[in-house]
């Protein structure tokens, strides 16, 4: 069974009053909507839905990078930080919240920092559920969102010395084109910088 | 100093079986390839297959795959070969015991399979390490390792082990190890060593580039 955001919405406003929640519609087929919950009252809000709604189980966290979409180029990564210009888009969290006892799910909440590069700090969930600590640490090494609160907060599937976010919207690979059998479109730019056509 | 192939019939025709002692040593090796125990994705799941009884892998002498690279003499690369393993397995076959070979199973060991143009994947073991029989497929079937395994066991008995051309190991002046990358701030340093990784220049197909 589908949870119900508007009616958990209801409850939160009533059960957290200064904090602020809205309701995301998703206008897609699924209609699935979504609670956009402010970042300092996260810890709360995921608290109250365990302790009195029965969402004992977080089984989902991912995060989406929303670019700032008037500087939408991608930035090659460079030793120099000062030299890529601070954005104004946002990093996002989504969690994915289910009732194991009531068969209820699932419940999406989501949660947005300040900025992409400056305050990334989203309140970690660990002490809520503890589900969400690797999660939360693949996050981090992908998207570069800091989870304050987090116990053990170091990336989980890149190595320790790796600097960039991959999943990152302006993430650039590094430049180690190889051959392919038929280039096309942005492999195809590639491959006119790696391999010389016949003459 | 090879003996007539006629008179090594006609003895062993006697009971009496004449060989060298390449021969002798290269059999030898050949018929007991001992695995080193490790798997990395999901060709390794087809390589336990192959060993278990339905494929029955001890029927070529590899059955006998070992947990320590000191006692193993293959390496079999099964799988996705990322650029966080990839210092691990280099490190793993430079403390393998001479001779060693490799087997790059699937196509991800081979190139990086669908996994190429992604940041952390390698594009094929034979970066950082020699790789003496390649099997495509993604995963390839227990068969088709099989067939590698037999193709490694007629390159290793024919093994030069004295002259020229003779193989790697057996030469004082080859490489035994070779370097382990180190993880850098945006990809592996170095990330490939061409010492031994030399692919051939490729001109694109469709001239001009225009296509």
């Amino acid at each position: 069974m589908n949870a119900d955001p508007e009616s958990i919405l209801g409850l939160l406003r009533g059960a957290l009053p200064g904090v602020h929640i809205s309701l995301r519609k998703n206008p897609g087929p699924s209609a699935q909507h979504s609670l956009l919950i402010e970042a300092s009252g996260l810890v709360e809000a995921s608290r109250f839905l365990r302790d009195h709604q029965e969402f004992d189980l977080l089984s989902n966290v991912t995060g989406i990078d929303w670019p700032d979409p008037t500087k939408a180029d991608k930035v090659a990564p460079t030793e120099d930080e000062g030299a890529i210009a601070p954005e104004v888009g946002f990093l996002e969290v989504v969690y994915h919240l289910f009732s194991t006892t009531r068969r209820v799910g699932p419940l999406v909440l989501r949660c947005r920092t300040k900025d992409r590069r400056e305050d990334v700090r989203i309140p970690s969930l660990v002490s809520v559920y503890r589900s969400a600590e690797f999660q939360e640490r693949e996050i981090y090494d992908l998207f570069g969102v800091t989870f304050t609160g987090h116990p053990d907060l170091r990336r989980i599937l890149m190595w320790d010395e790796y600097v960039d976010h991959p999943m990152r919207k302006d993430y650039v690979a590094p430049d180690d084109y190889e051959y392919e059998p038929t280039p096309h479109d942005a492999v195809l730019e590639k491959a006119k910088v790696h391999y010389p056509a016949p003459s | 100093m090879a003996i007539d192939s006629h008179l090594a019939d006609e003895l062993k025709s006697q009971g009496v079986h004449v060989t060298s002692f390449e021969q002798l040593i290269n059999w030898g090796r050949s018929s007991s390839l001992w695995p080193l125990q490790f798997g990395l994705a999901c060709c390794a799941i087809e390589m336990i297959a192959a060993t278990m009884a339905k494929y029955d892998m001890a029927r070529f002498g590899a059955e006998v795959f070992r947990p320590s690279p000191r006692q193993a003499d293959l390496m079999l690369v099964a799988g996705t070969v990322t650029k966080k393993m990839a210092p691990q397995v280099v490190r793993l076959y430079n403390q393998m015991a001479e001779p060693k070979y490799v087997i790059a199973m699937g196509a991800c060991a081979i190139s990086g399979g669908p996994f190429k143009e992604g940041y952390n994947v390698l594009k094929g073991i034979d970066r950082f390490i020699p790789v003496d029989i390649v099997i495509p497929g993604c995963p390839p079937r227990p068969e088709a390792l099989l067939e590698g395994l037999i193709k490694l066991r007629e390159k290793i008995a024919n093994e030069k082990l004295v002259g020229e051309h003779r193989a790697r190991h057996a030469d004082p002046d080859g490489a035994a190890s070779y370097p382990v990358p180190d993880y850098g701030p945006h990809d592996l340093n170095p990330p490939m060593n061409r010492e031994i990784w030399n692919p051939p220049s490729i001109v694109r197909e469709g001239g001009g580039g225009d296509a």
